[in-house]
């Protein structure tokens, strides 16, 4: 009995030395961390948003092929923000999303599309995420994320709040709300034996959520500067897409 | 104000959230959030085995940061080449 659990803690700081170094980078859920059934109910729940982002773009890039490069932009903000892994106040490190910015310009269901590939680059060459956690890793920044920032823009535009506040809300709440749903996503496939689903959706959220706080409000920051930048140069696509009023100042 | 001035106050403001927590926790390591994660999985439930493992990985940290990098450098390099041509094209206007 000994004998064997002490191979088992050998092979435990075996499996852990190997595995760390490279997975210690990715802050999406880990290749091979959701069990099997788990990683199918998260792509097949993801599938049809794709599939309606896909539907979204053909459509915005049909009525308006002069929108093709502010598309290749906002999905360029993704794919730089990911690639920002920033310090955090809890001693760890995270990155932003950088989903918010294109789902309040083209709306969530583009970003679905370009959140995915954004993630499917980082699974490939990175081994940030994983293949078969992808579905997972999709519906929490490419899909939640996306809906989370473009209502409260819509919210936020609703009420007469100013553009930038409305802007700055929608992608810190977004990004934030993306590793909320992450920690939501484990804790439903590892629930603690006593306890069970809250007390690991409490642990989960210990790490994720409270790690990201301070990454949301810079993701916020960064996405209100471009958002700025935008506005300054692009008003006239900005209004063709509705996101900014006709009369209304950048 | 202008928008340069407001864009320099917001890249201050990320700056100083990045560096804070360097120094409020100047010893810890900065690692991922999901190593931690991994590790309230193994305690959580210490027979999961992870059933699947990335079918390429950087071969070290430097060529990872080579690509995390590059990643960067592209979407931003793109996202400046955009904004670059079409403050151009509103000068031209005359719409600045």
């Amino acid at each position: 009995m000994k004998a064997t659990k002490r191979s088992m803690y050998i092979l435990y700081f075996m499996a852990t030395f190997l595995t760390v170094p490279q997975a210690a980078y990715a802050m999406h859920i880990m290749e091979g961390f959701l069990p099997a059934p788990w990683a199918v109910f998260w792509t097949l729940l993801s599938l049809p948003f794709v599939l309606l982002g896909l539907k979204s773009i053909k459509k915005i890039t049909k009525q308006n092929p002069n929108l093709k490069l502010m598309l290749g932009v906002v999905g360029a903000f993704a794919f730089v923000l990911s690639a920002l892994k920033m310090p955090s106040v809890t001693g760890s490190s995270s990155h932003p999303t950088g989903v918010g910015l294109g789902a309040i310009i083209f709306g969530p269901a583009a970003m679905s599309v370009l959140g995915s590939i954004v993630l499917l680059f980082q699974a490939l060459l990175l081994a940030h995420g994983g293949l078969t956690t992808l579905g997972a890793n999709v519906f929490s920044m490419a899909i939640v994320g996306p809906i989370a920032a473009y209502g409260i823009y819509k919210l936020g535009d609703k009420l007469g709040a100013p553009v930038w506040l409305s802007v700055f809300l929608a992608s810190a709440i977004g990004d934030l709300l993306t590793y909320v749903t992450t920690s939501l996503q484990l804790a439903l496939a590892f629930p603690a034996s006593t306890g069970g689903f809250m007390v690991s959706m409490a642990k989960f959220m210990a790490i994720f959520a409270v790690t990201q706080l301070p990454l949301a409000i810079s993701e916020g920051l960064l996405t209100v500067l471009v958002f700025n930048t935008l506005s300054a140069y692009n008003k006239n696509e900005l209004q063709e897409l509705a996101v900014l009023k006709k009369e209304a100042k950048a | 104000m202008s928008t340069t001035a407001k864009n320099m106050m917001l890249i201050l403001l990320v700056i100083i959230l990045a560096v804070v927590p360097l120094l409020l926790k100047s010893g810890a390591e900065f690692g991922g959030a999901d190593g931690q994660a991994e590790a309230v999985i193994s305690e959580l439930n210490p027979e999961y085995q992870a059933w699947a493992s990335p079918i390429w990985e950087p071969p070290s940290g430097e060529i990872e940061s080579l690509l995390f990098a590059l990643q960067a450098a592209l979407g931003a390099g793109f996202i400046g080449y955009y904004i670059g041509a079409s403050r151009a094209k509103a000068k031209n206007k005359g719409n600045i």
